[in-house]
């Protein structure tokens, strides 16, 4: 409890632990990644290939996703913003440049970091490939992917389609 | 402005399971597609979503948003969420009626009670400088209740026991149920205490459970069912959430909402209360004054599978199902919210 | 399937307002004070407003550290940030003085012990930081029941 005008502030940490399921439907998606595969999945009624597969389910169709789909893993550049903002728990130096990321093969792009070029480089349409982590260092998570970096190709034009991702 | 007639036409609920492994979304799908399906409506015919559950179920802040997933939110639709029981967005769902905005509405709920302490999680409802920094959990908090009424001589733990029984028994027939048994009141009382004065068969046990209803207006509800359940009268009233200042061997608020539901006004056939522990049960009956022609809980109620924010709304579907198979023509449904029967939601409704 | 245990913690601080800034304080201070309502029932812990009227209160009353069991049930098996580490009874007490109880722990020992009018006392806490957890738990007062 501290004062101030009279004023007291009641300390109240709270804490649950509890047991976290990813859900079947994420299973084959995290085996991917613990082996270095990047695994979507389609909508078995729109078609669309989400990655990752969010729930397990398409929101557009409300239907449980069904093939497992392999993406990228190259992708593009949808969309990004550069953070100069320091927060608390930041870990990354800045500026740095966090980006919407349209895996080839995926229709719903995913957001991670671009680094090894100038924040000021990075563009919609640049094309980008992931550097992983150390092997040793893998989970069932994108974390194992340390951040995506410009391949060199050409860019590819977006067009309308980086506004509808 | 004249009440809009409002009936229930159509429920679905999962089999309630203990230690599910399926997110929010994948326990929410099914029970949406499969209560669309029952009455076979377009997706764009429903004019208002409305969701019942609570974040620090699942451990995830903003669950509900994720949940929309599991509706098919394409193109945009309304929706709203309540943190609290299905059976709130349900009230809320017949005011959006009520307004004249929507004919249909679709209510779901669903509750991952099993996967964290949900008695240390409830608790996170109570009285945030009083009773928070206790960690007292719900269950105690109902022993404290219940030794007062056996104190008083409202009940005894006999009675308690005999509420139990007969619920274990019902479930023996309820195919969703998750706790079921052939047993007696005398066998139940022979068990030991858990939080004395209650023993495990007072309290509800909890599970893992999701469900989903349909509201409809007028001609569209007695174009979607044959037989619908029409709400008469529905009222949610709130105790103080000072627990020494209310009555421990009364519910006041359970007795004016169904007052003001009209629930004295006929006979109840069937009466689905959401009564976690046997002996709200009783307090329940009384304040409503049930007599013996209203069979209570014949589903086996919140004592046999209790998921947490989607165990009244359960209450709904149970009673409005009985009216659709005309095995009952007037029934009442009633929801609580908080420690102690903090909260009571009533709702009547009757077949035509 | 992927399971994993995850802890969900929030450090949340509280502003608790004029009337509960004073009962913290004069907790930390080891006075117990009440407020007495339009119905002349004194409340403890204080209510700010009245719970019939809604009128904010602001009549203080001091109270007695001895008070009366008013119900209560047992705690087999405590369980984690709870007032006591050995089986406990929690109960709602009416401290002398006041008409409205409080929820709290009683360290009786033995369920055997602990009856409805059983006369307990405050144990203060050890250290005192402003809140409920200044009261560590009631002890039965020995043979005064």
């Amino acid at each position: 409890m501290s004062e101030a005008d009279g004023i007291m502030r009641l300390r109240q940490p709270i804490s649950v632990t509890y047991n976290w399921s990813a859900g079947p439907n994420a299973t084959s998606h995290l085996n991917g990644l613990l082996d270095g595969t990047l695994v979507g999945k389609r909508c078995p009624g729109c078609s669309l290939v989400y990655f990752p597969p969010r729930n397990g389910v398409c929101p557009k169709c409300a239907r449980i996703l069904g093939d497992d789909v392999v993406v990228g893993p190259r992708g593009t550049i949808t969309t990004f913003c550069v953070v100069n903002v320091p927060f608390l728990g930041q870990k990354i130096k800045l500026p740095y440049v966090a980006a919407q990321i349209l895996l080839d093969g995926a229709d719903i792009s995913m957001q991670h970091l671009i680094q090894e070029c100038e924040a000021s480089d990075v563009r919609i349409g640049m094309r980008v490939e992931p550097v992983w982590k150390d092997r040793s260092e893998w989970g069932p998570s994108l974390e194992n992917i340390a951040h995506f970096r410009p391949t060199g190709e050409p860019d590819r034009d977006m067009g309308v389609e980086a506004g509808a991702s | 402005m004249a009440r809009r007639d409002v009936a229930i036409v159509a429920t679905a609920q999962r089999p309630n399971e203990v230690g599910s492994t399926l997110t929010s979304v994948e326990l929410i799908l099914p029970v949406i597609n499969d209560v669309i399906a029952k009455v076979g409506i377009e997706r764009q015919k429903i004019g208002f979503w409305c969701h019942g559950s609570c974040d620090y179920m699942s451990g995830q802040p903003f669950s509900f948003v994720a949940a929309v997933d599991a509706i098919g939110a394409w193109p945009p639709i309304v929706e709203s969420h309540v943190e609290g029981d299905g059976a709130l967005a349900l009230y809320e769902a017949w005011v959006k009626i009520q307004t004249g905005e929507c004919d249909v509405a679709l209510v779901f709920s669903n509750g991952k009670t099993t996967s964290g302490p949900i008695d240390r999680i409830l608790n996170l409802q109570a009285d945030p400088y009083m009773v928070t920094p206790l960690w007292p959990g719900f269950d105690s908090l109902a022993a404290l209740q219940a030794r007062a009424c056996l104190d008083a001589g409202v009940l005894s733990e006999a009675d308690m026991a005999e509420v139990a029984a007969r619920s274990y028994r019902d479930a023996l027939n309820n195919p969703i149920a998750y706790a079921k048994e052939n047993v007696t009141a005398e066998q139940l009382l022979a068990r030991p205490y858990t939080t004395a004065p209650l023993r495990a068969h007072d309290c509800g046990v909890p599970v893992d459970g999701a469900n989903a209803i349909i509201l409809a207006a007028g001609d569209a509800a007695r174009s979607l069912a044959e037989r619908p359940a029409w709400i008469r009268g529905i009222d949610h009233r709130i105790d103080t959430q000072r627990l020494g200042a209310r009555s421990m061997t009364e519910s006041s608020s359970a007795a004016i909402a169904a007052a003001k539901a009209g629930v004295g006004d006929d006979r109840i056939d069937i009466a689905e209360l959401h009564a976690p522990y046997t002996h709200q049960e009783i307090l329940l009956r009384r304040a409503m004054n049930l007599g013996e022609g209203t069979h209570v809980n014949p589903s086996g109620g919140a004592l046999v599978s209790n998921p947490a924010m989607a165990a009244g709304l359960a209450r709904f579907a149970e009673a409005a199902e009985s009216v659709f198979s005309g095995s009952a023509d007037r029934v009442l449904a009633h929801c609580t919210s908080g420690p102690m029967l903090q909260q009571n939601l009533v709702c009547v409704m009757e077949g035509e | 399937m992927f399971t994993a245990p995850l802890v969900v913690a929030y450090p949340y601080k509280r502003t608790v307002g004029t009337l509960l800034s004073r009962f913290f304080q004069s907790l930390q201070e080891g006075r117990l004070e009440g407020t007495k309502g339009s119905d002349g029932r004194v409340y403890f812990p204080p209510a700010e407003f009245d719970p019939v009227t809604g009128r904010q209160l602001d009549e203080w009353v001091t109270l007695a550290e001895t008070g009366t069991v008013v119900t209560w049930a047992w705690q087999s098996a405590p369980q984690p940030d709870q007032p006591l580490e050995r089986p406990f009874a929690w109960a709602l007490i009416t401290l002398d003085g006041a008409d409205v109880p409080l929820l709290h722990a009683v360290d009786a020992g033995d369920i055997a012990r602990i009856r409805t009018g059983s006369r307990v006392k405050v144990r203060w806490a050890d250290e005192r930081s402003g809140g409920i957890r200044d009261i560590a738990c009631f002890d039965l007062l020995e043979g005064a029941s």
